[in-house]
C-alpha cells in the first residue's frame, strides 16, 4: 500500500521569542549566577544553539532557598488558603492563554512533536494547576488530619522528558499545600521553566514563592542537600534516586521519588487487535518512548503473536519521524546525544542477544538526534533489552501462554511503575489488574494522565504519588 | 523393699511450697513455629531489678533471612484474604490476649518494673489497640482509595495495596504496647512482618507471639526475632526481598544508618522525629506508610 505523502505543515516559531541569555529566577526576578557561569541549550532536532542559561552554583542555590524560606515565613504561610488558591488559578489560566507559545517552545527545546506538546503536555500542565488550586482551602477535608500544615521549602528536580508537565506536577501541589519551592529543570530543557517564571510574574505571585535554578547534577545535589530544605521531590533516573535517598537519611527531610520503569503491555488472545496495536504504539512511541511509564515490553499471548507483530509492523511503517514542529510528525527527535548513545548501545546488545531487531525504514537528517521506531520481535527475559530501561522508541517483545505466566513475567522486574492489559474479558482484566505490581494499570488503553489521577510506582520505580488527593500527602506535615 | 514400693506405685510426698515449676524456653517465632536460633545462641534477659529472668534466643543473620522467606511466602495468601477475614483474625488476637492477660501483665511488670495497676492499664491499651486495628481492616480502603474524576470517558479507581514484607524494630522500652503499635497496622493492610523485639525486654513479645500463633494468624504473617537489632538490622535493611522498614523504635543515629543501607533497594522507611504517647489514638500514618496506591483506568463506551 502506498504511503500517503503529506505536505509540510510547520507550526510557526514566530510566537516564541527566545532570549540570548537567561538568568536564574530568584525572589521574583531574573539574575545571573554570581559566578557568571552559564551553559548552552540546543534544539535536538537541528543541533542549533538556542540560548545561554545561567548555571547555578552552591551560592546561588543558597540564595534561592533563602528566598523561598523568607517568602514562606513572611507571606505564603500567613496567607489565607483561599487566596493562595487564587494565585494558582491565575497561573493555570495564564498557561492556557499562552499555551501555543509554551507548546512551540517545548518542542523546540525538547524535540517532541508539536502534536504532543500542544495537545497533551501543555493542556495537562494548565489542568494540574487548576486542579490543585481548588485544594488549597480544602486541605482539612483531604484525610490528613483536621489542620494539616505545609512543610516549608520544597526542593524539586525534574527530568527532560516532559519539562513543563513535570514542573506542573511538582509546583502545583506544593504551592496548594502552602509550601514554597525551588525547582531545577533538566539541563537540556530549561526554557519552558524559565517562561513559566514569566507567568509567575504576570500572575503577581509573591516573590520567592517559586524560584527556578538552572544547572546540572551539581546544582541538583546542592539543592537537595541544603539544610533549609524540608522536602525533596525528584523525578529522574533510579540511580540518582537511590543516592538522594541515602543522602537525606536522618536529616528529617521528606522525600518522594518517581524513577524508571520497564512496563509490560500484556495482550491476551481475545484482545481486539487493532485497538491493541494502537495501544502498543502509543505505549512505546509516544514521546519517542522517553517516558518512565512507557509500555516498553510487549507481552503477547503466543497464539496471536505473529498476527500482532505483523499488524504492528504495518502500523509502524505509517509513523512519521521528522521535524518536531511539523504538525504531521508522530515521532520527533531524541532529546540529546547522550540519550541517543544509550539507546544505540542497548539496541546493539539486543542484536548480540539475537533478539530480532526490526526498524522502520528511515533516513536520518545529517543534523539532530534521531532514532526510528524499532521492535525486537523475539527477546528473552534475560536479555538486557528486556530488563533495562532503554528510554527510547524501542519495543521488546516477549510471549506467554497462560495468564499466570503473563503476570509472573510482567512482575519479574525491580521496577513497578505501570502496566497495560488488553483483553475483552472483564473478569480477566480485573484479575490481572489485581496481580500486577504496578502503581498505574491501563486496561484497554495506555498513557492516560489526569491531574485527579494518582501516579507513581511500586518497588524501585520510586515511592509517593503525584496527582489526585494522594498527591497532597507529600507536601503536608505528618 | 524397693521393688515392693515400686510395685505399689509409691510417690514421694513433698512439702506444699516446694513445687518445682516448669521453666519456659523462650524461642523465636518464624513461619508459625517456634524454633531456637539456628546459631544456637542465647542471651540472658534480666528483669527490671537486674535479676535473671530467662535465656532468650539470639537471632542470627540466617534466622532473619529465614524469617524473610517465611514472610514472603505468607504474604500473597494474607493479602488475598478478604478484609473481613483479616479483621476477624485481628480481633481474635485481641480475644486471645484478653484470655491470657494475666501472663502478659506479669511479663510487663517484670520487664518494665510496672506496678500492678500500670500493667493492667498497659494490657488494656494493648487489647484495645488490636480491636481498633481490627476495625480498620475493612474500612481504610474507603478512606484512602476512591474513584478519580478524570477529564475523559474512563473508569478510574485508586485502591490501596500492601507493599509486601515489612521489617519492624520494636522500641527498646515499650516492650509490648510499643511493639503492637508498630505491628498491628503493618498486618492490618495485608503486609507480613518480621519484628525485631526489644533487646533488653523481649519476653512480652514472645508471649505475644504465642498469642498470635493461636489466633488463626497464618504462618509467616508475623515473625518475631529476639536478639540484637544492631546485629541483624543491616541484613534486613539491605535485603532485596524486604519492601519496607519501620525504624521508629530505633534511636535516631541507628535508624539513619539503616535508612542509608535501605536506599540501595529503595525501601519505604517509616520513622518519626517526634513520637506520640503510646497510649494515644494513632493517626492513620502507620496504616498508610506500608500501602502502595494502584490506579486503574478503563475506557467507558459501547
Amino acid at each position: 500500500m502506498a504511503k500517503l505523502e503529506y505536505a509540510p505543515a510547520p507550526e510557526s516559531r514566530a510566537i516564541v521569542s527566545i532570549r540570548e541569555e537567561y538568568g536564574l529566577f530568584i525572589n521574583g526576578d531574573f539574575q545571573p549566577a554570581r559566578s557568571g557561569a552559564t551553559f548552552d541549550t540546543i534544539d535536538p532536532a537541528t543541533e542549533t544553539h538556542l540560548a545561554r542559561v545561567a548555571q547555578a552554583q552552591a551560592e546561588d542555590v543558597d540564595a534561592a532557598v533563602r528566598a523561598a524560606r523568607r517568602a514562606y515565613d513572611r507571606v505564603w504561610s500567613k496567607m489565607a488558603p483561599a487566596e493562595r488558591g487564587k494565585y494558582l488559578f491565575r497561573i493555570a489560566r495564564l498557561i492556557a492563554e499562552r499555551a501555543r507559545e509554551f507548546a512551540v517552545l517545548e518542542s523546540i527545546d525538547n524535540g517532541k512533536p508539536i502534536k504532543e506538546s500542544r495537545d497533551v503536555d501543555i493542556p495537562l500542565a494548565s489542568a494540574h494547576f487548576f486542579y490543585y488550586a481548588g485544594w488549597s482551602d480544602k486541605l482539612h477535608y483531604a484525610g490528613f488530619g483536621s489542620d494539616p500544615q505545609p512543610l516549608g521549602v520544597a526542593a524539586q528536580i525534574i527530568p527532560w522528558n516532559f519539562p513543563m508537565l513535570m514542573l506542573a506536577w511538582k509546583i502545583a501541589p506544593a504551592l496548594a499545600c502552602g509550601n514554597t519551592v525551588v525547582l531545577k529543570p533538566a539541563e537540556t530543557t530549561p526554557l519552558t521553566a524559565l517562561l513559566f517564571a514569566e507567568v509567575c510574574q504576570q500572575a503577581g505571585l509573591p516573590p520567592g514563592v517559586v524560584n527556578i535554578v538552572t544547572g546540572a547534577g551539581a546544582t541538583g545535589a546542592a539543592l537537595t542537600q541544603h539544610p533549609e530544605v524540608a522536602k525533596v521531590a525528584f523525578t529522574g533516573s533510579t540511580g540518582v534516586g537511590r543516592s538522594i535517598a541515602a543522602a537525606i537519611a536522618g536529616t528529617g527531610k521528606r522525600l518522594t521519588l518517581e524513577l524508571g520503569g520497564k512496563a509490560a503491555n500484556i495482550v491476551f488472545d481475545d484482545a481486539p487487535i487493532d485497538e491493541a496495536v494502537e495501544g502498543i504504539v502509543n505505549g512505546i512511541f509516544f514521546n519517542q518512548g522517553q517516558v518512565c511509564c512507557a509500555g516498553s515490553r510487549l507481552l503477547v499471548q503466543e497464539s496471536i503473536r505473529d498476527e500482532v507483530i505483523s499488524a504492528l509492523q504495518r502500523r509502524l511503517a505509517t509513523l512519521r519521524v521528522g521535524d518536531p514542529l511539523d504538525k504531521n510528525t508522530d515521532v520527533g527527535a531524541i532529546n540529546s546525544a547522550q540519550q541517543l548513545a544509550r539507546i544505540t548501545e542497548l539496541c546493539a546488545s539486543g542484536d548480540a542477544d539475537g533478539a530480532g531487531r526490526w526498524t522502520v525504514p528511515f533516513t536520518a537528517p545529517k543534523k539532530g538526534f534521531w532514532f526510528a521506531p524499532t521492535i525486537f520481535t523475539n527477546a528473552s527475559q534475560a536479555d538486557r533489552i528486556a530488563r533495562e530501561e532503554i528510554f527510547g522508541p524501542v519495543l521488546t517483545t516477549l510471549t506467554f501462554r497462560t495468564p499466570q505466566e503473563a503476570i509472573d513475567k510482567a512482575n519479574n522486574t525491580p521496577y513497578g511503575l505501570s502496566a497495560g492489559i488488553w483483553s475483552e474479558k472483564g473478569s480477566r482484566i480485573l484479575w490481572a489488574a489485581n496481580r500486577l505490581r504496578a502503581g498505574v494499570v491501563w486496561a484497554n488503553t495506555f498513557n492516560r494522565f489526569d491531574p485527579a489521577s494518582p501516579f507513581g510506582g511500586y518497588k524501585e520505580s520510586g515511592y509517593g504519588r503525584e496527582g489526585g488527593r494522594h498527591g497532597l500527602e507529600a507536601y503536608l506535615a505528618r | 523393699m524397693v521393688a515392693k514400693a515400686a510395685a505399689m506405685g509409691w510417690r514421694p510426698t513433698l512439702p506444699a511450697k516446694s513445687r518445682v515449676s516448669v521453666m519456659k524456653t523462650y524461642k523465636l517465632y518464624i513461619d508459625g513455629k517456634f524454633p531456637r536460633s539456628e546459631s544456637g545462641r542465647t542471651y540472658q534477659v534480666l528483669d527490671s531489678t537486674g535479676q535473671f529472668l530467662a535465656n532468650a534466643a539470639k537471632a542470627s543473620r540466617k534466622d532473619a533471612r529465614d524469617a524473610v522467606v517465611a514472610a514472603r511466602r505468607g504474604q500473597a495468601g494474607w493479602a488475598a484474604a478478604t478484609a473481613y477475614n483479616r479483621a476477624q483474625v485481628l480481633y481474635r488476637v485481641a480475644e486471645m490476649i484478653e484470655g491470657r492477660r494475666a501472663q502478659l501483665e506479669q511479663d510487663c511488670r517484670r520487664a518494665e518494673g510496672l506496678t500492678a495497676a500500670a500493667a493492667t492499664k498497659l494490657v488494656d491499651a494493648t487489647i484495645d489497640r488490636w480491636v481498633w486495628y481490627a476495625g480498620w481492616a475493612d474500612k481504610y480502603q474507603q478512606v484512602v482509595g476512591g474513584a478519580n474524576p478524570v477529564a475523559g470517558p474512563y473508569f478510574n479507581l485508586s485502591t490501596p495495596e500492601p507493599t509486601g514484607v515489612v521489617a519492624a524494630f520494636a522500641p527498646e522500652d515499650s516492650s509490648l504496647l510499643g511493639l503492637v503499635n508498630a505491628l498491628a497496622p503493618i498486618i492490618t493492610t495485608g503486609n507480613t512482618a518480621i519484628v525485631v523485639s526489644s533487646y533488653r525486654r523481649p519476653l512480652p513479645a514472645i508471649t505475644l507471639a504465642e498469642v498470635i500463633a493461636t489466633s488463626d494468624v497464618p504462618a509467616g504473617v508475623v515473625n518475631l526475632l529476639t536478639g540484637d537489632a544492631t546485629e541483624i538490622g543491616p541484613w534486613l535493611a539491605e535485603h532485596a526481598d524486604v519492601n519496607a522498614l519501620d525504624l521508629d523504635g530505633l534511636d535516631h543515629d541507628y535508624a539513619t544508618d539503616l535508612q542509608v543501607r535501605a536506599a540501595g533497594t529503595l525501601k519505604r522507611c517509616y520513622v518519626r522525629d517526634t513520637k506520640d504517647d503510646d497510649f494515644a489514638e494513632p493517626t492513620l500514618d502507620r496504616l498508610t506508610s506500608f500501602i502502595e496506591t494502584k490506579t486503574v483506568w478503563h475506557p467507558i463506551g459501547t
